[in-house]
């Protein structure tokens, strides 16, 4: 018979094991989640990165070893975010007849998410390399860390903000959308998407196809407003 | 399926090459997007493949993320020297930008919502 530490080693080499366990994981989350009949703060993602920091730490596996496993999940974020465009298509009509509020909407939503994440930064006393990687954080991350390297600041930082402030939106979000008693679909997935790009959009899909296309192209415009409007207002503060 | 897979694909593809080519500052993927969706509209309708293939792929969407989520264990170390103002920042700004978006739209939107709400019925 095999040692327990042999089957260990080989399995923990090959990258079968962690896209198990992050399937597994994942399973786990949407278990908890539906059995406590959605309650937004047991989110499934969150469950998920939990279950596996925990794993993780406990069997003390790098996250490199953890990735080579996981990477084929990752992967498949670049095809899903194509495949935004199918829901936008089908509510297309209804986005082009609100087209001039969104686009406002979006702008104002930019605008505040980098205001408030520098100004409250700034006030608590974060250094400038913080500042900069928090500014983008309502950010696809792939722009985001675009925009803090090429503003000094750091996009691993950036990176794990971004992550954060998705998980955030989607535990958050939709309680605040309720206090505020939105019930507007269009207008749930526009905030989900500007506050908490693709997560925030994963959520919104969840509900409604209605926001969910909102929330789709709001992620994509605040993309692109972040990237052209960020290094404007920071050139112009500091 | 092969080819509705085969053509989401490319569609990143070419999405990552023109925006490299051309230092546009969006993600390959989001450029992909703009395409399928071009693609879509003069084509006048969603094949049922593709509909299928990016319904599955969206039914999903959250696990995508769990990797990248991971990934903030082994960044625990930069967030712990400005745990304070982080928390607070992430916090307030994400309760602000989603109240701000939400109100500005539904008020902007107003105007058009009869006819949303006669749609969203049907």
């Amino acid at each position: 018979m095999t040692d327990l530490t042999e089957v260990w080693v080989y399995l923990s080499a090959s990258p079968l094991l962690f896209l198990t366990l992050t399937l597994a994981a994942f399973q786990a989350g949407s278990w908890i989640y539906e059995r406590a009949r959605h309650k937004p703060f047991l989110n499934p993602v969150m469950t998920a990165v939990i279950l596996l920091v925990a794993i993780l730490t406990l069997t003390e596996t790098p996250y490199p070893t953890y990735f080579e496993g996981a990477q084929f999940v990752h992967f498949l974020l670049g095809p899903a975010t194509v495949a935004l465009a199918i829901p936008l298509y089908r509510q297309f009509e209804r986005v082009r007849r609100s087209a001039l509020a969104l686009v406002v909407s979006l702008i104002s939503g930019s605008l505040t998410a980098i205001g408030t994440a520098v100004g409250l930064g700034w006030l608590l006393g974060a250094s400038r390399e913080t500042l900069l990687s928090l500014a983008p954080k309502s950010v696809t991350a792939p722009v985001a860390m675009g925009i803090t390297e090429q503003l000094g600041g750091l996009p691993s930082l950036t990176a794990v903000l971004v992550i954060l402030t998705g998980i955030l939106g989607a535990v958050i979000g939709p309680m605040v959308l309720n206090l505020l008693r939105i019930r507007d679909w269009r207008a749930r997935g526009l905030a989900m998407g500007t506050a908490s790009h693709g997560i925030g959009t994963a959520r919104a899909l969840q509900v409604n196809e209605l926001a969910g296309a909102f929330s789709g192209l709001a992620m994509g415009l605040n993309a692109l407003a972040t990237a052209i409007l960020l290094p404007l207002i920071w050139r112009l503060f500091f | 399926m092969l080819s509705a897979l085969t053509l989401i694909l490319t569609c990143q593809l070419i999405g990552e090459l023109v925006t490299r080519f051309f230092g546009l500052p969006l993600p390959g993927p989001v450029a992909g997007m703009a395409l399928l969706f071009a693609l879509l509209v003069l084509r006048g309708s969603v094949p049922d493949t593709v509909g299928a293939v990016g319904d599955t792929l969206l039914k999903n969407l959250s696990l995508l993320f769990v990797p990248a989520g991971v990934g903030v264990m082994a960044h625990l170390g930069l967030i712990g020297q400005d745990l304070l103002p982080i928390t607070v920042a992430l916090i307030g700004s994400t309760v602000a930008t989603i109240a701000v978006t939400a109100l500005v739209m539904s008020r902007l939107a107003r105007g058009s919502l009869s006819a949303e709400a006669t749609k969203a019925d049907d």
